[in-house]
C-alpha cells in the first residue's frame, strides 16, 4: 500500500545551531491513526511544522499522497490540516468569519452548509457570533479544529490535542478523531498523553533527540515490550530477600511489606510456580497478590531513558 | 492562482478595517482636516502663493501623500505583523497559497484601504480650501502607485519587525520627517541652495512633486523623474518581498 505521507532523510538544523531532527525516514499509512510520542524537544512539532509547510525543511524530501511538499507544495498542503499545540486565534473575529476565512485560505468554494455542520459537531454554533476572545479555552480549542477541518482534509495532524483540556473535551475529541478515522481521514498525533495513545493509536512512533527509535503497531509493541510483575503482599515483613532467592528478578517494596516479581509473559514456562513453591520453603507467607501488566507509559519511559 | 485564499485574506483584512472605522479612517481624516483648517483657510490667507497658487490649495496635495504615506505604511505593517505577533500566522504558511498570493492579498487590502482614505481626505479638504485637478488620470495614477508602494514597504516592516516598538520606529523616526521635509508645506526653491541639492535625496520629495504636478501642472522636479522613482522604489520593495519569500526570513524558521 502506497504511504498517505513518506518521509525520507528528513533533516533540520535551526539557525541556532540545535539539531532538531537528524535524518527522519517515517511512512504514515492512508487512513491510520499514527500517534507521535516524544519527550519535550524532541522534534515532535518541528516534523509537524515542516510537513506542512509552516518551517522550511533542511534535507531529505516529504512526500504527501505523492506530492513532494516543496515542489508541489499546493497539492500537498490542500490535503492537510492542521491543529498546532498553542491556542492562536484571532481574538477580536467572530467565531463563524474565521472559519470562513479558513476555508477560503485552503481554495475551496464558500459552503455555508458545510460549515454549518461543522460548528454543530463541535457544539460550537450557538458561537458562531461570538468573538473567540470571549470563549473558553476548550472552546477555543473547539475553533481550532473547526478551522483545521473547515477544508475537508483528507490528512489531519494534531499537536498535542488534549493538552490543558477538560475531561469531557477530552473525550469528545476522542470520539471525533474516530469518526473522522472512519469516514477514511488519516490522523497524526503527537501527545503527552500515553493513554491517549494507548486509547487512540493504531500505530505509534517514538521520537528522540531528532530521530525516529521505534515505529511498531500499538498491539505489537505492547505485546512486544511489555512487562508482567507479580506482587505479593506478604504476611510479614521482610528485612532482606534470602540469598537462596537471589537469582530471581525480585524486588522488596513497601518497607519489605511487598515483593515484586518481574517476568517475561511470552515466556512458556514464567517461572511463578516454582517460585511459590520456593517461598512456601522458606515460610514466606502472602496474604494477596496481584499481577499487571507494565502500560505504553511504562514502555515508553522505558525507551527514552533506555537510551 | 488561488482566488478564494486571494478573496479571503482580502475580505479578511477590509473587514478589520470596518471594526475600527473610527481609528482607522477617522483619526487620520480628522488630523489631516486640522491642517487644512489651520494652514490652509486661517494662516494660509496670510502667506503669499507658491508658484502662483494660493498657499491653502498649494499644501493639499503634500498633505494628502503625507496621509497616504504614513497610513499605508500603518495598515500594511499591521496587518501582517499581527498574525505574527499573535501566531495565526501558522496558518497561511500552512496554506496552499504562494507568495504572489499572499501579498495580493494583504498589501490589496491595505493598498484599498489607503486609497479609500485618500480620497475623502481629497474630498474633505474641499470643505475647506478650493482646488482644481489638471490630471485627474496623472493624479490617480500617482495616489495608486503610492498606496501599492508604501504598503509593500509597510508589509516588509512589519516582517522585519520582532517588537511592536520596531513597528513604530519605521513610522516615526524615518517617514514622518521625510514627509515634513519633502515639500508637503514649501516649494523646494524657496530652500538655501545647499539644501535643495541635499533634499533630494529625501524620496518623498518627488512623490510630493509629482503629485502637486498633477493638481496644478507646475513642480519642483519634472514628472517623468518623480514617476521613475516611485517606481524605483516600487521596484526596489518587491525585490526586498521576493527575498523574504525566497528565504523564509522571520516567517519560516
Amino acid at each position: 500500500m502506497q504511504p498517505v505521507i513518506a518521509i525520507e532523510q528528513l533533516t533540520k538544523t535551526y539557525a541556532s545551531g540545535h539539531p532538531a531532527l537528524k535524518r527522519i525516514d517515517l511512512e504514515i499509512h492512508k487512513g491510520e491513526i499514527f500517534a507521535l510520542l516524544g519527550p519535550n524537544g524532541a522534534g515532535k512539532t518541528t516534523l509537524i511544522s515542516i510537513i506542512c509547510g509552516i518551517v522550511n525543511p533542511g534535507g531529505g524530501r516529504v512526500l504527501v499522497d505523492g506530492h513532494d511538499i516543496v515542489q508541489d507544495y499546493r497539492a500537498a498542503r490542500s490535503k492537510i490540516g492542521l491543529v498546532p499545540q498553542e491556542l492562536f486565534n484571532e481574538g477580536f473575529e467572530s467565531v463563524w468569519a474565521t472559519v470562513r476565512f479558513s476555508r477560503g485560505l485552503f481554495g475551496k468554494a464558500p459552503d455555508d452548509l458545510f460549515l454549518e455542520n461543522l460548528l454543530r459537531d463541535l457544539s460550537l454554533w450557538d458561537k458562531r457570533n461570538a468573538r473567540i476572545l470571549e470563549l473558553s479555552g476548550g472552546m477555543k480549542r473547539r475553533v481550532m479544529i473547526a478551522k483545521a477541518l473547515s477544508h475537508e482534509p483528507s490528512i489531519l495532524f494534531l499537536d498535542e490535542p488534549t493538552a490543558g483540556v477538560d475531561v469531557e473535551l477530552r473525550r469528545d475529541m476522542w470520539e471525533m478523531v474516530r469518526g473522522l478515522r472512519e469516514r477514511g481521514v488519516t490522523i497524526i498525533l503527537t501527545t503527552h498523553y500515553i493513554e491517549e495513545a494507548e486509547e487512540m493509536a493504531d500505530r505509534i512512533g517514538v521520537i528522540s533527540r531528532g530521530e525516529i527509535i521505534l515505529v511498531e503497531d500499538k498491539d505489537v509493541l505492547m505485546h512486544k515490550l511489555g512487562k508482567k510483575q507479580l506482587t505479593l503482599h506478604l504476611q510479614r515483613p521482610l528485612a532482606e530477600i534470602p540469598a537462596e532467592l537471589a537469582s530471581y528478578p525480585l524486588e522488596l517494596t513497601d518497607a519489605g511489606n511487598q515483593l515484586v516479581f518481574t517476568f517475561d509473559a511470552q515466556h512458556e514456562d514464567t517461572g511463578i510456580a516454582e517460585l511459590l513453591r520456593r517461598l512456601a520453603a522458606h515460610g514466606i507467607d502472602f496474604k494477596d497478590l496481584q499481577s499487571s501488566q507494565s502500560s505504553l507509559e511504562e514502555i515508553f519511559v522505558n525507551l527514552v531513558h533506555g537510551r | 492562482m488561488n482566488f478564494y485564499a486571494i478573496r479571503a485574506i482580502y475580505l479578511f483584512e477590509l473587514a478589520r478595517t470596518w471594526r475600527t472605522l473610527l481609528q482607522s479612517i477617522a483619526t487620520p481624516v480628522i488630523s489631516t482636516s486640522l491642517y487644512f483648517v489651520v494652514f490652509g483657510s486661517a494662516i494660509g490667507a496670510r502667506m503669499e502663493a507658491m508658484h502662483g497658487i494660493p498657499y491653502g490649495a498649494f499644501i493639499i496635495p503634500g498633505l494628502i501623500m503625507m496621509a497616504l504615506l504614513t497610513e499605508s505604511i500603518s495598515n500594511a505593517s499591521f496587518g501582517i505583523y499581527m498574525p505574527r505577533y499573535s501566531g495565526t500566522i501558522y496558518e497561511v504558511l500552512s496554506a496552499p497559497v504562494s507568495y504572489v498570493e499572499i501579498v495580493i492579498g494583504y498589501v490589496g487590502a491595505a493598498a484599498t484601504k489607503s486609497l479609500v482614505l485618500g480620497v475623502i481626505i481629497l474630498v474633505t479638504a474641499r470643505l475647506f480650501v478650493d482646488y482644481e485637478i489638471q490630471h485627474p488620470l496623472m493624479m490617480a495614477l500617482f495616489l495608486v502607485l503610492t498606496a501599492v508602494t508604501f504598503c509593500l514597504f509597510g508589509f516588509i516592516i512589519g516582517i522585519w519587525a520582532d517588537g511592536w516598538e520596531k513597528l513604530q520606529i519605521v513610522p516615526a523616526l524615518i517617514v514622518t520627517p521625510l514627509a515634513f521635509l519633502g515639500g508637503s508645506f514649501y516649494s523646494i526653491e524657496m530652500l538655501p541652495p545647499l539644501w535643495q541639492k541635499v533634499t533630494l535625496f529625501n524620496p518623498v520629495v518627488y512623490l510630493i512633486s509629482g503629485f502637486r504636478w498633477s493638481f496644478y501642472g507646475v513642480s519642483d522636479i519634472s514628472v517623468g523623474v518623480s514617476l521613475a522613482m516611485i517606481l524605483g522604489f516600487l521596484g526596489a520593495c518587491l525585490l526586498a518581498v521576493w527575498w523574504i519569500f525566497k528565504t523564509g526570513y522571520r516567517l519560516k524558521n
